[in-house]
């Protein structure tokens, strides 16, 4: 089959779908490449590029008409008109926000995958490119940051005086989020971060920032691994602190996106109540601003000299990365979807990946898709297991047969108890003083050695051996019997016993001298 | 006061040692406070028997104690001389082949007894029994320490009808009781012993090498109940005590690792396993594709982790890979990166065995957890490496009802971010089951010998 890679044509766009290396990929999977001319200049990959890597350039048209046609924006609706029925699209589609968009790909009868609808499950980490581009933008972010602000963001101590490092206040944990975390903590700020997820706390301290937490507000994820919108009680607990913490920042981060809409995070008063100089970067001005004076794709400068950076271009600033990441999961992508490695396409909805993409197929709307369970979400949020049987049914049942194993245990006990009373009434009153000792050693070892570690189950092994060769005494006194017979079994005996005794101790007493505690 | 009572309230102390040694020994902190107090309470009893022999002595006291040097030198030499030399991976061996000891004195003691003594029907009981465990435990261990050695084959033996030949051997010997206490003559006991020899030789035999840990901590106890026994034909309490604290120690020991395994105790005295045919081939059909790495891959993969847990084997100590891989725990330690142990209850041939071999290498003992401490870290891991285990951290025993080693607790290793296991070949481990481990997505096989692997590794970094 053939993959079409078509130009970009939103303004300003600067990626591709596919770079050379990733056609070389295509290509191994056995699909044939038409890249249209021009496609990838832009992130500085010129057609002789893509043709030496096994593709073929052709005008716009040819390679819309493709079996596949791989895209990074949403298809214009004249690019839809130039789609071949029974052609896949994949490409990013906002199913959820372009409702028109996925109806006009069904009547067009084109199975469309959307890039940005891909589960949050481990197993589709490798073709997310939410996560590609958040990871890129939270770079990017820091970067724009750093040019707007007339400071350095590394505190440093020089012969003129010591300068004090930039405070960043990043809101949201995402991968956007941590992404900026890090590049700002390598630039040498002081980074603050928030997340309405109080379980993301360990991976923002464990990207060097700290975790700042707003009184009881907390969150939980939904099944599909996205965060949900915060409640308005919630809200208001959050605000006291976003005030406080924007107030005492010179760059504010937000990167709050819940399913392709902005929460407003940063209201114009916190702006007002900022340093004068200091920068908000909006990551969500895509989907209207976190931050209430954010203009997408404008910059802006409030009356007190806030600079707020609205760009929704910033992963196309930066596209040679951001094109080889994006081809690279466009490839992965590919390879789930061809498990032949034939070059022919095989959509198996069944999987949940597979599905969760897919909005549109031979002339049906799939989207949205059925919740996904997935492992990125702590277990709690999972309903409760085996929700057909009555809990208490089940504790009644196991509470039965605790009961009835317990008097099993009794009545044996008990008739352990009468055999023993029994064979000592009959024995010699020798007998029954020894019996008394071993009956008191035996719990006695029982309690002892219950409580071992395991760690030192050999050594004891080697001591419990040694100390077994006390039959030693045994033997010794043995020897000093009339009987030459008698004394040259005890002799036998006193030896092999005493290697035991000298070989146990002198062996458990070598392995624990070589136990040693770690720094 | 007289000597024997003297003897007496030694032994109490010796007694009383031995409890707090064996206590001692439950903690890294106390272990070598608890080995010491058993040295210090068998010298006293040694002592104080020595003086008692002496005092009671048929003979000139002067050959008597010429005649217990000369043993106790004999014994103390060679004793210390195998405990010197032994090497660590070879201790199952070793404490095998002094459980045959102990049994053997157990067999001789209990024909001096015999010899020497009254016989009063509960004295003879007594010496029955006591020959009985006694030649049990000789031959056992004996099978055992061959087995272990690799001196005969470790797969087990299955005649036909094994449980019956040892219910005969058992009811052949009740029979023969009858016969001793009525005729009080030898002979029916020298036919017993030849019994318990035999039996305790099949019942060994037919017990499989993965099964080790378990049969010699059973043997362990038995040693323990032969000297109890013992105690009761020569009524010396210190014997008995002794034996009970032994035998009931053993006892447990066999219990945590049945329990690892997840299998009841009968079932491993009956032995058979691993040999079933029938039951591999039932899991044979887990197939799929592997992914191999190299050396240098696995490097870069750990010096870019984390956290990474190694779980040890019983390949690792077959290819004595501890020193590298000790080597590669410090290395990835010095850098940073967090390095821990999960070693599973039955890895290796003996309880606690993979412990004492990372000791011996240097590895400090607070980063090797047991299987329960680990587990559920191991999803936030990096890096798993798996050297020379396979049966322990098998996901069919969670997932597969049908499988051989279902409910068996293992170490979840696929849970980590990425797993590599060190293997010789795709052969299947012990139990004879085939491991889906190796064909998960975030599996990769690294084949060759381990210590040739680990040390490529090291060099790597």
């Amino acid at each position: 089959m053939r993959i079409g890679v078509p130009r970009e044509t939103r303004p300003g766009e600067r990626l591709v779908a596919a770079t050379p290396r990733t056609v070389g990929q295509l290509v191994d999977l056995g699909y044939e490449v038409v890249v249209e001319s021009g496609a990838g200049e832009r992130a500085h990959l010129g057609d002789e590029a893509f043709t030496a890597a096994g593709a073929r350039v052709v005008g716009a048209d040819e390679a819309w008409a493709a079996d596949v046609v791989t895209a990074v924006n949403p298809p214009a609706a004249s690019d839809v008109a130039r789609l071949t029925p029974g052609a896949t699209l994949v490409s990013m589609l906002g199913p959820a926000a372009h409702p028109d968009l996925v109806e006009s790909l069904r009547a067009r009868g084109v199975t469309a995958l959307a890039l940005d609808a891909v589960p949050r499950i481990s197993r589709a980490q490798a073709l997310d490119v939410l996560s590609t581009l958040s990871n890129v933008a939270g770079y990017r972010a820091v970067v724009e940051a750093a040019t707007e602000l007339g400071a350095m963001f590394s505190g440093q101590v020089t012969a003129a005086g010591k300068t004090p490092p930039a405070t960043v206040f990043v809101i949201g944990a995402g991968v956007a989020g941590l992404a900026a975390i890090g590049t700002a903590a390598s630039l040498g700020a002081q980074v603050r971060a928030f997340d309405v997820r109080p379980e993301v706390g360990e991976q923002i301290e464990s990207m060097g920032a700290t975790f700042v937490q707003a009184a009881q507000a907390q969150q939980e994820v939904s099944a599909d691994g996205y965060a949900s919108a915060l409640t308005a009680e919630q809200e208001a607990l959050t605000r006291a602190m976003y005030a406080e913490e924007s107030a005492r920042a010179d760059v504010v981060i937000t990167t709050a996106l819940v399913r392709g809409t902005a929460p407003t995070t940063i209201t114009a008063d916190m702006v007002a109540a900022m340093k004068p100089g200091s920068v908000i970067v909006d990551l969500a001005a895509s989907g209207g601003g976190n931050c209430e004076l954010t203009v997408p794709g404008e910059r802006v400068v409030t009356a007190n000299d806030v600079v707020i950076v609205g760009a929704t271009d910033l992963t196309s600033r930066m596209p040679q990365h951001t094109a080889q990441l994006f081809g690279t999961n466009v490839v992965h992508l590919m390879a789930l979807l061809t498990p032949g490695k034939d070059g022919v396409l095989v959509l198996d909805l069944d999987d949940v990946v597979q599905r969760g993409m897919t909005v549109a197929h031979a002339g049906e709307t799939l989207w949205p898709p059925p919740p996904v369970q997935v492992s990125a979400a702590p277990a709690a949020a999972a309903p409760a297991p085996e929700p057909a049987q009555d809990p208490a049914e089940v504790e009644r049942a196991a509470a039965e047969q605790r009961r009835l194993r317990s008097r099993r245990r009794t009545v044996g006990a008990t008739l352990a108890a009468v055999l023993v009373v029994l064979a000592l009434s009959f024995s010699p009153p020798s007998v029954v003083g020894h019996a008394t000792v071993l009956i008191l050693a035996v719990f006695v070892g029982y309690y002892v050695i219950s409580h071992v570690s395991h760690s030192l189950h050999t050594p004891l092994m080697a001591q419990t051996n040694a100390i077994s060769g006390i039959i030693l005494v045994g033997a010794l006194l043995q020897i000093g019997s009339d009987d030459l017979l008698v004394t040259v079994l005890a002799c036998v005996a006193a030896t092999v016993a005493s290697i035991n005794i000298f070989g146990g101790f002198a062996v458990a007493y070598r392995m624990l001298a070589m136990f040693r505690k770690g720094a | 006061m007289t000597w024997t009572s003297l003897a007496q309230a030694v032994y109490v102390v010796a007694a009383v040692l031995f409890v707090l040694s064996l206590a001692g020994l439950s903690r890294q902190e106390t272990a070598k406070r608890g080995n010491v107090l058993g040295m210090v309470g068998m010298v006293l009893a040694l002592a104080a028997t020595v003086a008692l022999a002496a005092d009671q002595s048929e003979r000139p006291v002067a050959v008597t104690l010429t005649l217990t040097a000369a043993v106790l030198a004999v014994g103390a030499s060679v004793g210390l001389w195998r405990a010197r030399s032994v090497e660590m991976t070879q201790m199952p061996e070793l404490i095998a082949i002094l459980h045959s000891f102990v049994g053997l004195a157990a067999v001789l003691v209990g024909f001096n007894s015999y010899l020497t003594e009254p016989q009063d029907p509960a004295h003879l009981v007594e010496v029955f029994l006591g020959v009985l465990i006694g030649a049990v435990t000789f031959t056992g261990s004996i099978v055992a320490f061959l087995k272990l050695s690799a001196r005969i084959k470790s797969s087990p033996l299955t005649l036909p009808g094994r449980n019956w030949l040892n219910l005969g051997a058992l009811v052949a010997s009740a029979g023969l009781l009858w016969w001793f206490l009525a005729s009080g003559s030898v002979l029916p006991l020298i036919l017993m012993t030849v019994v318990a020899l035999a039996l305790g030789w099949h019942l060994v035999a037919a017990i499989g090498g993965g099964d080790m840990p378990v049969v010699v901590s059973m043997l362990n106890s038995y040693s323990g109940w032969a000297a109890a026994a013992a105690g009761f034909m020569l009524s010396n309490d210190l014997l008995i005590i002794t034996g009970a604290l032994v035998g009931s120690s053993g006892a447990i020991l066999s219990y945590i690792m049945c329990t690892a395994m997840n299998r009841s105790f009968v079932s491993v005295i009956l032995g058979g396993f691993g040999a079933d045919g029938g039951s591999a081939a039932s899991s044979g059909d887990v197939t799929g594709e592997h992914r191999e790495v190299r050396a240098d891959e696995v490097a870069r993969m750990l010096a870019d982790a984390r956290s990474v847990v190694i779980t040890p084997g019983y390949g690792m100590a077959v290819a004595k890979a501890q020193y590298p891989v000790a080597d590669l725990v410090a290395r990835l330690r010095a850098q940073g990166v967090e390095v821990r142990f999960g070693v599973h209850p039955v890895a290796g041939r003996l309880p606690g065995h993979m412990n004492v071999l990372l000791a011996e290498a240097r590895v400090p003992y607070d980063v090797v957890l047991e299987m329960d401490e680990i587990n559920d870290d191991l999803a936030a891991t990096d890096v798993v490496l798996v050297i020379g285990a396979n049966d322990t951290v098998n996901p069919a025993a969670l997932d597969d009802p049908g499988s051989p080693i279902a409910g068996m607790p293992v170490l979840r290793v696929w849970e980590a971010a990425q797993v590599v296991v060190f293997k010789r070949s795709m052969a299947t481990g012990y139990a004879g089951v085939q491991n889906p481990l190796f064909f998960k997505e975030n599996t990769a096989m690294l084949f060759g010998d381990a210590k040739e692997q680990v040390e490529a590794i090291v060099r790597e970094l």
